[in-house]
């Protein structure tokens, strides 16, 4: 099995290696559209910043290869958020896998609320094969400042001040707003349950 | 619910934790790989490494030591100690480290900073203060506490925020070692009027004093070394009992 993990400028690629290492997996990081387009699996990582995440992307074309794909794709954090429509980061065009707005987090005017959002959070209502034998309510770590909002494609609820998507599906395209490469065990189930698909 | 955060400190010396620990269930107490994916899987939910080593060969060891402990331990982990430039960052972020502190340095030369939140982003710049009250206020201090500033913590505090530091992680001198428990005013000063994460540190020496630090003072966060390294709290005991008292707890 073949797992490829989308190179482009953004972080965190490194902790997902380590992650699949930890499996026994090796995966392969690469922008190659041959390599990407021959893979088994897709990792789509991303800390970083939309706009220039999606220029990039764009310019290398990966934007067509990323939406073709028609292998299991994963997308975490900053790659769940392009993986929508439209993203409030920089008004930014992104892939339009998903039909949904990534918003900015909003304080309450009666409250402060700290944004980035950085820690253990619980998600609920899993619905999806990825999260197999992971169960309702298990914290995993997010650090964002943008969220994508409920949606049909939802399959994972996470809330701060407001109930947000955690995580999307739709066909071959899985998508987590937290660091399954970071959140303990719980966190390396999912990319287990994405292994195995 | 985002949950309060624990996170035990390790400082490491030429790539060894330092301070005696004492574990009879781990084969080596002072490799930080095998005691820092101990905590994890105790339930910590996040690990600070310090490495408080001064010499040359520094960072290389530090980045080596740094991508094996990103490739064992499965929980976020921040490094610390002796950063002062964009080029370390790289190093250890690329390397595998989650998020990086600042001190000295960015005191120095606060446009560090700007540089690093611009390079790489606010959720992995901490902003290290230690800070000791006196004459009726909290001062900044450098050089892990041996310099005296005129600057007070907490416009330090703001500062480095608007420059784009995304946590702080404040370290009250007065407090620490103490074990009487966290200086409750300037944390909660801090934690109620900034909008990033607030990681109290300096002065844990019993469970309660987690309760205070996170009720009273509304840190969002709780960092301790010792009383972690020498068993005088477990951390599934310490979550246990946080839970228990209903504060959201990661459990």
């Amino acid at each position: 099995m073949k797992t490829v993990i989308i190179k482009y400028n953004a972080g965190n690629i490194r902790s997902v290696l380590f992650a699949l290492d930890r499996l026994g997996v090796e995966g392969v990081v690469t922008d190659d559209p041959e390599a990407i387009k021959a893979a088994d699996k897709v990792i789509f990582p991303g800390v970083g910043e939309a706009s220039s995440a999606m220029r990039y992307l764009r310019e290398r074309k990966l934007d067509q290869l990323i939406t073709g794909l028609k292998q299991p794709v994963l997308g975490i954090c900053l790659g769940m958020q392009l993986m929508c429509k439209h993203s409030e980061e920089n008004d930014t065009n992104c892939l339009g896998i998903f039909d949904v707005e990534v918003k900015r987090f909003q304080s309450p005017v009666d409250n402060l609320l700290k944004i980035p959002q950085i820690g253990w959070n619980n998600v609920t209502g899993l619905y999806s094969t990825m999260f197999e034998h992971v169960p309702e309510n298990s914290y995993m770590y997010f650090v964002h400042s943008y969220y994508a909002a409920l949606s049909p494609y939802t399959v994972a609820t996470a809330n701060y001040v407001i109930n947000y998507s955690a995580a999307l599906q739709k066909d071959n395209f899985y998508a987590v707003q937290f660091h399954p490469e970071k959140s303990a065990g719980e966190g390396q189930k999912i990319l287990e349950n994405f292994l195995k698909l | 619910m985002l949950t309060k955060r624990i996170i035990p400190c390790l400082d490491i010396k030429d790539g060894r934790t330092v301070k005696g620990v004492n574990f009879e269930n781990i084969r080596d107490a002072g490799d930080p790989i095998e005691l820092g994916a101990l905590y994890a899987e105790q339930g910590a939910d996040e690990l600070v490494f310090l490495d408080i080593t001064a010499t040359n060969e520094r960072r290389k060891t530090l980045s080596e030591l740094v991508t094996r402990i990103a490739k064992h331990v499965n929980i976020p982990f921040t490094v610390g100690g002796g950063i002062s430039s964009v080029e370390d960052v790289n190093v250890l972020l690329q390397s595998g480290a989650d998020k990086i502190s600042v001190n000295t340095s960015a005191f120095k030369r606060p446009e560090l900073v700007d540089e690093l939140a611009r390079e790489f982003g606010s959720q992995c710049v901490v902003l290290a203060i230690d800070t000791r009250f006196e004459d009726g206020d909290w001062y900044v201090y450098l050089n892990g506490g041996r310099v005296k500033t005129e600057i007070k913590a907490y416009d330090w505090a703001k500062e480095a925020v608007q420059r784009g530091a995304g946590e702080i992680l404040l370290t009250s001198m007065n407090n620490d070692g103490t074990k009487k428990g966290f200086a409750l005013d300037i944390t909660g000063k801090l934690s109620q009027n900034l909008n990033v994460p607030v990681i109290a540190s300096g002065g844990a020496g019993t469970m309660d004093h987690f309760m205070d630090v996170f009720e009273t003072a509304q840190a969002d966060a709780a960092l301790a070394a010792s009383i972690f390294h020498y068993k005088e709290i477990e951390i599934q005991a310490l979550k246990t009992y946080l839970y228990q008292r209903g504060i959201n707890i990661r459990f």
